[in-house]
C-alpha cells in the first residue's frame, strides 16, 4: 500500500532516518535544521523508532559521536546547518579518513557575519575537500529517497565514505510537499543492516587511526579515499537504478539533465533554484529557444565525465553558484571549468553568482541569466564572473 | 606486512593493538611507587590514561607500573590519596 504524507524537507530527513532504521542519532539544534532532530525525538518518545538518541554539547561532539558509533557497526545520522557544519570541519575529515559511512542532513544556510539564516551554499561547498559525498536536493521527495539511497551507497564496502545531503534553508527545509512514503518492508529489503568490515570491538582489539610515519602508508590511505570516491560515482548511478526499479523514482544520478538533448545553452545549478530554472526552460522552449538545465545533484564525487559529455554538445554553459569562493569564481564554476580544460572543443563558460544570503532567485532572475547566456552564442564571453541582481548604489 | 595501497585495509588500522607502541621513551619524569605507603585503592589505575598501571583482579597486590608504555604524565602521582607515588627525573645513564 502506498502511503502519502504532506511533510517538510526537514521532516523528510527525519522519516528517511526512521525508514533507514538508524541506530544512533546525535542531536544538537541549529536553525533551520532543528525540526529534523525534533521530529526524530518525537518518533523515539512515541515508541515508533528504536534508536540511541544522544544529546551532545556541540556539533563537533555530534560528529565525534556519529563516527565512534559507526566504528562499532551502528548506522548513524545527524543534522546540522551553517556554523554547526563548519564547527564539525575537523571531525568531517576524521569521518572520511576513518571510513565511517555517517549520513547527515545539512540545511544550507549563509555564514555570518552579518547573521543570516537563509539559503546559501557556502557552508557545504566549503567542506568539499573533506572526503564526503555531497547531494544537493531539489524536492522533499528527493530528500526522503536520498537518505535511504545514501546509506546504501556509503555503506557499500567499495565506498565506505560519509555522505552529506543538503537542503536549501526554508525553500526546502520548511516547505511542505506531498511525499510518497516507501513501505518499511521494502526499505528493509533494499537496505540491509550495516555490517562494516572492521569494528571497534573489545574482544578483538586493533589500532585504529594511530600514527603513520611519512615512510609508512598515510599517503596510500589518502589514495584509497580518492579511489573510493571514484567508485562512489558508479555506485550512486547503480543504486539510483535499483531504487527506481523497486520504488519507481529516480532523481537523476549525479548530473540531472533537463531538456538538454538538443540544447545549445545550458545552465548548471544546484538545489531548489533548479525548479525555477525548469519553469523558465519550459517557457523559453515554447518560444523556440534551445536551452536546458543540468542540475548538479552530486557535487562530490564531481560529475566530470557527465560535464564533458554535455560540453561537447552545447555552445554555452552558464554555471550558477549560490556561494562564492574568494579565489576564482564560485566553486561549481571553477570545478566545471577544471573538468573541461582538457577537452578539445570547449563551450563558452560563464559564472553567475546568485541568491547569496537567501536572496530570491525568481523566474525573472533566471530569464535575465538565460537572456545573457543566449547572447553569448553570438558575441562570445562578455564577463567571466558576474554577480546577478547586485545592488550597486553609489549615487 | 603492507607494501602498498592494494594491501591495506580500507580503514587506517593495523592488526596489532596499542601495545606495540612503546611510548615509555617519551618520559622525562618517572613514577615510582612506595609499596609501604600504598593502600591498594587502585585509584592510580582508574586515572592512568595509558593503561600503564597493572593491577590484579583480587586487589591483593600493589600496582605495577608498566614502564614500557608509561609516558610520565604524573596523573597517578597527583591522584594518589596516600602520596605513595613520587615522580623522579629520568637520567640519561638509566
Amino acid at each position: 500500500m502506498l502511503a502519502k504524507k504532506v511533510i517538510t524537507g526537514n521532516y523528510a530527513s527525519s522519516y528517511g532516518a526512521k525508514l533507514a532504521r538508524v541506530q544512533v542519532i546525535a542531536a544538537y539544534p541549529i536553525t533551520p535544521q532543528t525540526s529534523v532532530v525534533e521530529k526524530i525525538a518525537d518518533f523515539v518518545a512515541d515508541g515508533e523508532m528504536e534508536t540511541q538518541y544522544v544529546k551532545v554539547e556541540s556539533e563537533h561532539s555530534a560528529m565525534a559521536a556519529c563516527i565512534t558509533a559507526s566504528q562499532t557497526g551502528a548506522r548513524t545520522f545527524t543534522a546540522t546547518s551553517a556554523h554547526g557544519l563548519t564547527l564539525m570541519h575537523e571531525m568531517l575529515i576524521w569521518a572520511s579518513g576513518a571510513r565511517t559511512p555517517v549520513v547527515m542532513t545539512n540545511v544550507n544556510r549563509a555564514m555570518a557575519p552579518p547573521w543570516s539564516v537563509w539559503a546559501d551554499h557556502l557552508d557545504s561547498v566549503a567542506q568539499r575537500d573533506t572526503g564526503w559525498i555531497q547531494y544537493y536536493c531539489e524536492s522533499v521527495q528527493e530528500v526522503l529517497d536520498t537518505i535511504i539511497t545514501a546509506y546504501k551507497v556509503s555503506e557499500d564496502r567499495e565506498v565506505l565514505l560519509p555522505a552529506l545531503l543538503t537542503l536549501d534553508a526554508f525553500y526546502l527545509s520548511h516547505t511542505y510537499e506531498t511525499v510518497d512514503m516507501p513501505d518499511q518492508d521494502k526499505v528493509d529489503e533494499f537496505l540491509p543492516p550495516f555490517d562494516p568490515p572492521y569494528k571497534l570491538d573489545v574482544d578483538d582489539p586493533h589500532l585504529f587511526g594511530s600514527l603513520s610515519f611519512p615512510h609508512q602508508f598515510y599517503m596510500e590511505w589518502r589514495y584509497q579515499i580518492k579511489e573510493a570516491m571514484g567508485r562512489a560515482r558508479d555506485k550512486i548511478l547503480q543504486v539510483d537504478k535499483e531504487y527506481e526499479k523497486i520504488f519507481g523514482r529516480s532523481h537523476g544520478g549525479l548530473l540531472d539533465l533537463y531538456r538538454c538533448d538538443d540544447a545549445e545553452v545550458v545552465l548548471v545549478a544546484a538545489g531548489t533554484m533548479a525548479s525555477t530554472i525548469r519553469e523558465v526552460v519550459d517557457q523559453y522552449r515554447n518560444q523556440g529557444y534551445k536551452i536546458g538545465l543540468a542540475r548538479l545533484r552530486v557535487f562530490r564525487p564531481f560529475p566530470a565525465q557527465e560535464m564533458r559529455e554535455l560540453a561537447k554538445k552545447v555552445d554555452v554553459i552558464g554555471v550558477l553558484d549560490r556561494s562564492y569562493s574568494f579565489g576564482y569564481g564560485g566553486a561549481f564554476f571553477a570545478e566545471t571549468g577544471g573538468s573541461l580544460y582538457n577537452i578539445p572543443e570547449k563551450p563558452v563558460l560563464k559564472n553567475y553568482v546568485v541568491g547569496i544570503g537567501g536572496r530570491d532567485v525568481t523566474p525573472k532572475t533566471v530569464e535575465g541569466i538565460f537572456n545573457n547566456a543566449i547572447s553569448l552564442q553570438e558575441k562570445g564571453l562578455d564577463k567571466e564572473i558576474e554577480w546577478i541582481e547586485l545592488k550597486e548604489g553609489g549615487k | 606486512m603492507f607494501e602498498g595501497y592494494k594491501d591495506l585495509p580500507e580503514v587506517p588500522m593495523t592488526w596489532d593493538t596499542t601495545e606495540v607502541n612503546k611510548t615509555g621513551g617519551w618520559r622525562t619524569v618517572k613514577p615510582v611507587l612506595d609499596p609501604e605507603k600504598c593502600n591498594k585503592c587502585y585509584i592510580c589505575w582508574k586515572f592512568c590514561p595509558e593503561v600503564a598501571i597493572i593491577v590484579d583482579d583480587e586487589q591483593k597486590e600493589v600496582p605495577v607500573i608498566d614502564y614500557v608504555h608509561c609516558k610520565g604524565c604524573a596523573i597517578c602521582a597527583e591522584e594518589c590519596p596516600k602520596k605513595a607515588i613520587i615522580m623522579v627525573s629520568e637520567s640519561i645513564e638509566d
